[in-house]
């Protein structure tokens, strides 16, 4: 119960971290069943319909029920520490976005168990594919309301982080102050707000096609299909750069800690994030080199393409130069954090290739690009994440990962990923097609599928081996120190692992970038703090974030079957969307006249609350 | 630890040169890198040039990691304090500079490639028209000029220019020679994509459906054939011939009744799925059952064998495809797949 009503951000951290590590596990469940299916020729141990299910699946619940609440939880273990601040500016809101996502998630699951099964248009669901006229039955409906209740969780926690990065940093954080983590999630959070209301709309006007007969994406009837492809990557691509940006972060962070160095070229490194998330809106038409935009099109977003590796190019050389002249310390997490440089390279190099766009016409929609954004999401974001788990572990459950295990386990996952995806370049340039659900025998397919298969078992494996340190670890005794990697340079190592309900008995003055560090190369214990010990006020618990969600989810239900349920009367799937919606705005209305000033915790309380929770 | 990290920090830049080895490799009639066309040599031109500068940029940067972390360990019980650097103007300089000086070296034939691919030869003479419907999955390709169409091999004249219309009749599909041209998306509606290529040789091409389109996508696969200019005209005069019917009466009627309402042979038929005028001389049934006297793998077989149990269970072949199981008894399915495995065009010389 005290986990259905938290408003806290540690807590909440913890909810986007178990809901993430679940969902994680499902889609990589779902990519072994692909790579199973296509590790001979002419298989068939999946059916044609269950392989489109399954990449349709993987591929949405990897990057929107995975990737994105991983980042998540990490944004809301670490940022408000980072920056000195007592929780995030709207806790309520933090609550709702988590629940919002989770009902979502779970919403887009439950069409595994229905009879027409789950959408099988891709996570991108070009249309007319994912119409109703070729996509029957609720697959692609489900789809349609999952993400668009997931996403609405995701926006408002972006907007949550916006307010909070700029309106609670302690005093003397000024931007340019800022860890660059924070930083990472600063600007993700703006992509977040600019992109994910283009998918609102797209998923809307799609749910419009599906559930009222609309026409938005149907060319028989005045739609235009185009339409659906430029809707998804003016939010795809900037999406792409939000799952980056943070993993961008947590490098930056680990890296310089792990080093004992100060980040090499901080603000070049703040002007590159935000580069990079600038340019980001500007090159969504180049997943669309083939769709006949023209050659002015073609070439202007070749060029915008391309130059994006400047600012990317800056971060990597910033990383070697921050390890160059440093103490370099291999933990767990520094592995992943080295391991992640030259993987996003790779990543990256066949991007600028890409870009190329006569010769995309040859790398598009083959294996050539699943190596890539594997490249660049694997080896750039999971790694990237993994990184910041056992980095922060200590910081957010009061206990640090086992390190040898760790160790294999990196190992384990690192070569089964580059024996994974490695070989799938070569795959494309042969001429394999992605998403095709098997392959003749006899083109020269054979092997490379083979260890490409192996190598996702391995993946596995890995995978398996982190989670079982999850367990050992939690079987530990909370024990870890406040700076458990005595090079900590940031806020968040000043405070008690873990921290305290409130974060910080007294909000620290930060006297310049690497504040923590600062204090201690001026021989200070800790941080000087603020403000007089005092009062601190905190949000109530509340269920209601929980009970909205919930309404949302019904109406779903309600919405996808109001065609089915007639033969209970007419309409009343509507009644059961109209029933949920009730619940969502009864809720938010609650929440209005209900006055909860939230209550207070007193100085005397501090100082026994204060040492270990 | 620290060992197995550096071999396979060696292994990296060797795996790269495998690229370049690699790129003699790949059927040639199917590999991307191993151009047959002018179109796909043009796009592999631009493709080298890429991977040479993402090669040694490749290169750079991972001796650069190696060194620095073999370099820079931190030894045992080492409690010493690095210089605290802030960064270096010169050096953030040179590598934003040499990045962009990078570009600008792809850049620019990569503009140049965009509109010589782009170029419209369908209003040349010499050029050949052929306008390509997709549907869920297969390929239809009419000859506008020469009024004949024909359905999953595209036979063209060799050397000459192939002007494609791109269309669908259903979802987005993608056209797709790999030896011979990029790609080009087949959009519903009103919009047509233009492209243009050509063979200089003879020979076989494989073409493949390059966008996700239902559950048969991975198996939308087609054949390009290159014949000489004689050959060519051959074809075409005798895809406009008359075609005989079966020739028992019984399996003649069963072929008419129940094939015909879909299907065309010649002057007769339906127009609504893929015509099989000529189709015993075509190199596979439905794109994907070879046909092959001396059968390797289990999608392979004699022109007839694959015929029989294309007809006999089309789902069961390609899931999802819309000829759906027809009601034959077993002499009219033998009758006819005899039939159709006879029926074709003598054109090569
Ligand atoms: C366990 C490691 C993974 C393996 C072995 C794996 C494997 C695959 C395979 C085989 C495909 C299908 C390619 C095709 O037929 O087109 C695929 C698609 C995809 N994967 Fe992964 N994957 C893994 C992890 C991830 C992760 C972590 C993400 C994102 C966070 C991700 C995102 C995607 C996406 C977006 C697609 C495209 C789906 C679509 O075509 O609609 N994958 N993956
Ligand atoms: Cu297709």
């Amino acid at each position: 119960m005290d986990w259905l009503t938290t408003v806290d951000h540690k807590k909440i951290g913890i909810l986007y971290l178990i809901a993430g590590g679940f969902f994680f596990l499902v889609g990589g469940l779902e990519a072994l069943l692909i790579r199973i299916q296509l590790w001979k020729p002419l298989n068939d141990f999946v059916s044609a319909d269950t392989y489109n299910e399954l990449i349709t699946m993987h591929g949405t619940t990897m990057i929107f029920l995975a990737a994105m609440p991983m980042l998540f939880a990490l944004m809301n273990a670490v940022v408000p520490l980072q920056i000195g601040a007592r929780d995030v500016a709207f806790p309520f809101v933090n609550a709702l976005g988590f629940w919002t996502f989770f009902f979502g998630a779970v919403l887009l699951n439950v069409s595994w168990f229905t009879s027409t099964g789950a959408p099988a248009a891709g996570w991108t669901a070009y249309a007319p594919l994912s119409g109703p006229a070729f996509s029957t039955g609720h697959g692609m409906d489900y789809y349609v309301l999952g993400l668009q209740i997931a996403g609405i969780g995701t926006l408002i926690g972006g907007i949550n982080f916006l307010v909070t990065i700029i309106n609670m940093r302690a005093p003397g954080m000024t931007f340019m102050r800022m860890p660059m983590f924070t930083w990472a999630s600063f600007i993700t959070s703006a992509l977040i707000l600019f992109a994910f209301p283009a998918l609102a709309v797209g998923l809307a006007a799609l749910m419009f096609d599906r559930v009222f007969d609309a026409n938005f994406f149907d060319p028989n009837n005045g739609g235009n299909a185009v339409l659906w492809e430029h809707i998804f990557w003016i939010f795809g691509h900037p999406e792409v750069y939000i799952l980056i940006l943070p993993a961008f972060g947590v490098i930056s962070e680990v890296i310089s800690t792990f080093s004992r160095k100060r980040l090499f070229g901080y603000s070049s490194m703040v002007f590159a994030t935000i580069l990079i998330g600038f340019l980001g809106f500007m090159v969504w038409a180049h997943h669309m080199f083939t769709t006949g935009l023209g050659p002015v099109a073609n070439a202007l977003f070749s060029i915008a393409t391309m130059l994006i590796a400047v600012p990317t190019g800056i971060k990597i050389f910033n990383w070697i130069f921050t390890m160059w002249g440093g103490s370099i310390k291999f933990t767990s997490a520094n592995l992943y954090a080295v391991g992640f440089i030259p993987t996003f390279v790779m990543g990256g190099v066949t991007g600028v290739m890409l870009a190329a766009a006569p010769a995309d016409f040859q790398y598009h929609d083959t294996y050539f690009v699943v190596a890539h954004f594997h490249y660049v999401i694997v080896g750039g974001l999971i790694l990237g994440i993994f990184s910041g788990l056992h980095y922060w572990w200590p910081k957010m459950f009061g206990r640090v990962l086992n390190e040898t295990l760790g160790k294999w386990t990196f190992w384990m996952f690192y070569i089964g990923f580059h024996l994974t995806f490695f070989i799938q370049h070569f795959l494309g340039l042969l001429g394999m097609p992605r998403r095709i659900w098997t392959y003749l025998d006899g083109l020269g397919f054979n092997e490379m599928n083979l260890i490409s298969t192996i190598g996702a078992i391995m993946m596995g494996i890995g995978t398996i081996m982190f989670f079982l340190n999850v367990v050992i670890t939690n079987a530990k005794p909370q024990n870890a120190a406040d700076d458990p990697w005595e090079d900590g340079r940031t806020l968040e190592w000043t405070i008690p692992s873990p921290p305290p309900e409130y974060n910080f008995k007294q909000t620290p003055l930060v006297r310049g970038y690497d504040a923590y560090w600062k204090e201690k190369m001026d021989g200070h214990k800790g941080m000087t703090p603020a403000e007089p010990i005092g009062s601190i006020h905190m949000p109530s618990p509340s269920i209601l974030p929980f009970t909205m969600s919930l309404g949302l989810f019904i109406t779903g239900f309600g919405l996808m079957y109001s065609r089915d349920w007639t033969f209970i009367t007419e309409h009343i799937g509507f009644y059961v969307a109209g029933l949920g919606l009730l619940i969502t705005f009864g809720s938010m209305f609650l929440r209005s006249v209900y006055d909860d000033h939230g209550f207070h915790i007193e100085p005397e309380e501090l100082e026994d609350k204060g040492v270990k929770a | 630890m620290m060992n197995r990290w550096q071999f396979f920090k060696r292994l990296a830049p060797l795996l790269a040169l495998m690229v370049l080895v690699l790129s003699a490799c790949g059927r040639a009639d199917l590999s991307a890198l191993n151009p047959q066309g002018p179109v796909a040599q043009e796009q592999f031109g631009l493709m080298k040039l890429a991977f040479s500068i993402m090669i040694g940029v490749v290169v750079i940067v991972f001796a650069l990691c190696l060194f620095v972390i073999v370099r820079f360990r931190r030894r045992k019980g080492d409690k010493s304090i690095p210089k605290q650097v802030e960064g270096s103007h010169k050096l953030e300089i040179i590598w934003t500079v040499i990045p962009i000086i990078l570009l600008i070296i792809l850049g620019v034939p990569t503009v140049q490639t965009v509109f010589n691919l782009s170029k419209d030869h369908s209003n040349d003479p010499d050029a050949v028209k052929v306008i390509v419907t997709s549907h869920q999955y297969w390929w239809e390709f009419e000859y506008p000029d020469l009024g004949i169409k024909t359905a999953q091999e595209l036979v063209i004249p060799k050397g000459k220019t192939i002007t494609i219309e791109a269309k669908t009749a259903d979802v987005l599909h993608s056209f797709w020679v790999p030896s011979l041209a990029g790609k080009i998306d087949t959009n519903p509606g009103g919009s047509t994509n233009k492209m243009f290529f050509s063979a200089p040789k003879e020979g076989v091409y494989l073409g493949k459906c390059a966008e996700l389109c239902g559950p048969s996508h991975g198996l939308m696969d087609f054949k390009v054939k290159s014949v000489d200019d004689a050959s060519f005209d051959r074809w075409a005069a005798a895809l406009q011939e008359p075609v005989a019917m079966p020739s028992d009466p019984a399996i003649a009627a069963a072929f008419e009744s129940k094939c015909l309402v879909c299907h065309a042979v010649g002057d007769k038929g339906g127009p609504l799925y893929p015509n099989l005028t000529g189709i015993g001389s075509r190199d596979s049934v439905g794109g994907i059952l070879i046909n092959t006297d001396d059968p390797k793998y289990s999608n392979e077989g004699s022109t007839y064998d694959n015929l029989h149990r294309w007809i006999e269970n089309p789902d069961d072949v390609k899931p999802g495809n819309l000829m759906g199981k027809i009601d034959l008894t077993q002499q009219e399915l033998d009758g006819i797949a005899k039939y159709l495995s006879e029926l074709t065009l003598d054109y090569e010389k």
